[in-house]
């Protein structure tokens, strides 16, 4: 390639513009065969804030469809196809790959290693993610037959056999659904092995089990659920494609088959599945909330109890999306126990983050703001959650607005407040510059209160009766009102997204210089440059303790000599 | 646009807040105990944040070292593990005697039994003892608490899965194919109850409306001996019966009393005796009606009934002859 313009040079002048191109598509190549896992962790963020911006679209498409009553913005089809895709997308386009990705990006660091154990295992991963996402959002183009417009899948993201069945969903929509699926779960398990055996064979000299940040506790943990909720998703999956093209009959009620095999299969998958979305945020606020207020995590052997707890409870409760399907009072009230359950290791967490937080000093930067919006909002969502697994109350709220507003209130207000939190502390490190903390603020405090006003406003609509999945609603119900208000708070969230979009760009190039360690932190990842160099360290560190950074800072009162 | 009609329900609102039958007052009883105990906890745990967050702010002529570092405290810790697992029992055992006064409460003699099945996007309903079909529109008879009557609902689906909720007199059960659920309604008051479909089953589920109207027993009786009857023989609307029986209505549409039997819509035989027409979709008039069976399309996109593509003529007639069945 080299002596190709070398010989151009000579023969027709200096190749300008040949060279810049070249220049552009060598980095081009660089990023598409790399194997490092931090340029793939920042492919994963690129990734999924893209789709991030495209299921907001379609949220907001959809809360302008519900502004007022019979209002025909979108068609029934139209706005089925969107609340499906969005969901979807936001799961799994979204929240797995940017959290992955994240993990992928953060551990190796944490734990002092120089990349993942298996790099080209992990660049496929993300290939097999990415291209799953490509196959669900070419069902809007090709989805009816070739290039026929507009035939996205309208099941919901959740698809209840027999709806999904051939005789209630012609035509290839919920092919690609159930393709896309398949295909980035296999990118999430890949990623999901490379994980837990970076982490349990690749720590540096000194990092026992019990000295791991609790940020690569949770990715343990999280990755050790994962293997266990995406294999029977994948294998409902082909269940369904067996079903619909070589005459299966698991779920096609019309042969005999049974709709509740579905639903046991799904939320198998399913409940477990927030977890997996939650609890790396919490493995965020892990990381956040001690820098911040200068203090060590309160009660880290109890954090790790919590989490593995939280693992096995998680397990056990899926049924607890089915207590209107006809289960036994016996079953009700098993499911109900198990659920309530879960708010026990979840409360020793929020009372671990609150002793965390006592005695402290507390610096109000933007990723903390975005911490503590968390710890309030997760609290709500724990307590609507206790609601709903009172499973007579939640023959009423099961599949209403309510509903919608707890999960929101966990997917939203906890991870993706997390997920804001993380970006704005962890970009230093990837990029080498701040993002502006005005601009920062400003996305805080619209977004946060843009959130309050449409989901908790979602709350009263559930009491009062809506179902969720309506594309329209009749004007005497008394809903209008409060619609009104939920589709004015999404539109503050719209905008509020989009001052993070460009704060994200422009810092890129306009950002102050942060320098290896601009938050004062105690991590391994911060003892490297911003951005690392590949191969991350030097000289593999050895630790001492949990913050290996405070005993460096502080070599007259180190961690160690304290730890349990 | 005041407060008070969208947050208290008045008037037309399904709301869960005024529960009007003996499951849905239980459950409404539970849902303030419940909420007055996770409400302590959020003012009690939010109230601890907020004065940590208060209280250990950084200040500017704070000292410029780290604070005291504290690792953790088992006692406190271990205090607030057994605290929420006490509060969890108490909170499941309140609920566990709920769940089994509803889901398991006996069927009294002279309670009244109706199927529901679900349909793509309408509502079917049968009372085996009186033998009568009816769709969208269930009457049932008051419940009152010294002479209770409930009515014992058995809930199916004929194609994919539905679920059916009046908020004020129940909570939701699906309706599953190949699979049959209960439950019972015990309304203590008269008067008309909504609510729809509450699972997501398809492009109209949005439209899968439901209407319950609690009868007195006197409203009750009139209703069901005019069910009763078989369809009219009415000489003046022949030419629109004909064209019903001859132009594929009768395909899915059943007359008691005429060839027509068909079972995929609505059974018509008493069409006028509802209010609404397309799962309430639209109120029952005779312009409507026309319009409907026109275009089906002008009012819910991708019913399952097809424009019949009549000429004019046959449309006035068959709607003169719908028009007959009270």
């Amino acid at each position: 390639m080299s002596d190709y313009s070398v010989s151009a040079h000579e023969a027709f002048g200096p190749p300008v513009s040949v060279k810049k191109r070249g220049t552009f598509l060598e980095s081009l190549h660089a990023w598409v065969v790399t194997v490092d896992h931090k340029r793939l962790g920042i492919l994963y963020i690129l990734y999924s804030t893209f789709f991030l911006l495209v299921a907001g679209a379609e949220a907001l498409l959809m809360r302008l469809q519900l502004a007022y009553p019979h209002n025909q913005l979108l068609s029934p089809q139209v706005y089925n196809r969107f609340f499906t895709m969005h969901g979807t997308t936001m799961v799994f386009l979204v929240g797995m790959p940017f959290l992955f990705g994240f993990g992928n990006y953060i551990v190796p660091l944490q734990i002092g290693a120089r990349d993942m154990a298996f790099p080209r295992l992990n660049a496929f991963s993300f290939w097999l993610t990415a291209f799953g996402g490509l196959l669900l959002y070419y069902s809007f183009l090709g989805g009816g037959g070739l290039y026929g417009v507009g035939n996205a899948p309208d099941v919901g993201w959740f698809a209840y056999a027999p709806l999904t069945a051939r005789s209630f969903s012609p035509g290839h929509a919920t092919d690609y659904w159930a393709l896309a699926l398949i295909v980035s779960g296999f990118g999430t398990l890949g990623t999901a092995v490379n994980i837990i055996a970076t982490i349990v064979s690749m720590r540096c000299k000194g990092m026992t089990l019990m000295r791991m940040p609790l940020f690569t506790w949770l990715f343990l943990v999280v990755s050790m659920l994962t293997l266990v909720t995406i294999t029977p998703l994948t294998a409902a999956q082909f269940m369904l494609l067996i079903d619909r093209y070589l005459g299966g009959h698991f779920f096609d009620t019309q042969a005999g088959g049974s709709s509740l095999v579905w639903i046991h299969f799904f939320w198998i998958f399913g409940h477990p599945e927030v977890y997996v979305l939650v609890m790396p945020a919490f493995a965020i606020a892990n990381e956040v909330i001690p820098v911040f207020c200068r203090k060590a995590i309160f009660g880290y052997p109890a954090m790790v109890a919590a989490s593995v707890g939280i693992m096995f409870v998680s397990l056990g409760v899926w049924a607890h999306h089915m207590f209107t399907v006809g289960m036994t009072s016996v079953s009700n009230a098993f499911f109900t126990l198990s659920t309530m359950l879960v708010g026990v290791p979840t409360g020793i967490k929020i009372f671990n983050w609150i002793a965390t937080l006592w005695g402290g000093r507390i610096r109000f930067t933007t990723p903390m703001l975005f911490c503590i919006g968390f710890l309030f909002q997760f609290l709500i969502a724990g307590l609507t959650g206790i609601m709903l697994s009172v499973s007579p109350w939640d023959w009423q709220l099961h599949n209403s607005y309510f509903v919608i507003a707890h999960f929101h209130y966990v997917l939203v207000g906890a991870v993706v407040f997390c997920i804001f939190a993380a970006l704005y502390f962890w970009y230093p490190k990837a990029t080498g510059k701040l993002m502006d903390e005005t601009l920062g603020k400003w996305h805080f405090w619209l977004f946060t209160i843009g959130f309050h006003i449409t989901f908790d406003t979602m709350h009263f609509l559930g009491l009062l009766g809506m179902p969720r999945s309506i594309y329209t609603y009749q004007p005497d119900r008394g809903w209008n009102f409060l619609n009104l208000i939920v589709s004015i708070g999404g539109v503050i969230q719209g905008i509020a997204v989009l001052i993070f979009a460009f704060n994200f760009v422009r810092s890129y190039f306009r950002g102050k210089i942060a320098g290896d360690d601009p938050w004062d932190a105690w991590t391994l990842e911060w003892t490297t440059s911003s951005p690392p160099p590949a191969y991350n360290f030097e000289q593999t560190p050895e630790v001492h303790s949990r913050r290996p950074l405070w005993d460096l800072k502080h070599p007259d009162d180190p961690d160690w000599e304290y730890e349990a | 646009m005041s407060l008070k009609a969208p947050l208290f329900a008045q008037g037309k609102t399904p709301s869960t807040l005024a529960p009007a039958s003996t499951a849905a007052h239980q459950i409404f009883d539970l849902s303030i105990f419940v909420v007055t105990i996770t409400g302590a906890i959020f003012l009690a745990v939010g109230g601890l944040l907020a004065t940590a967050l208060y209280k250990f702010r950084a200040r500017r002529s704070d000292p410029m070292i780290e604070p005291a570092q504290i690792y953790g405290s088992t006692q406190i810790e271990l205090a607030w593990t057994v605290v929420p697992i006490l509060i969890v029992v108490v909170l499941f055992l309140t609920t566990a005697r709920i769940i089994f006064a509803i889901q398991d409460a006996p069927k009294p003699p002279g309670a009244l039994d109706v199927t529901a099945i679900g349909h793509q996007f309408w509502w079917e309903f049968r009372y085996p003892k009186y033998g009568i079909v009816t769709a969208n529109e269930l009457h049932i008879p008051v419940s009152p608490e010294l002479a209770p009557k409930p009515t014992f609902l058995k809930l199916t689906s004929a194609d994919v899965n539905h679920s059916f909720w009046i908020p004020q007199l129940a909570g939701k059960t699906d309706l599953i194919a190949n699979h049959v659920n209960t439950m019972w309604l015990a309304p203590q008051k008269s008067g008309l109850f909504l609510g729809q479909c509450a699972q997501f089953c398809g492009s109209q589920h949005a439209m899968m409306l439901l209407r319950v109207y609690v009868d007195t027993p006197e409203q009750f009786d009139a209703w069901i001996k005019n069910q009763q009857r078989s369809g009219r023989q009415d000489a003046q609307v022949a030419a629109g019966r004909k064209v019903f029986e001859t132009q594929a209505c009768m395909n899915c549409h059943a007359v008691a009393g005429t060839a027509a039997a068909g079972r995929f819509g609505p059974d018509l035989t008493h069409l006028m005796s509802r209010a609404t027409l397309a799962s309430g979709a639209m109120d029952n008039t005779p312009e409507n009606l026309r319009q409907w069976i026109k275009a089906p399309d002008t009012f819910k996109q991708s019913a399952l009934m097809p424009a019949m593509q009549l000429n004019d003529e046959q449309l006035d007639q068959v709607t003169a002859y719908l028009l007959t069945l009270k």
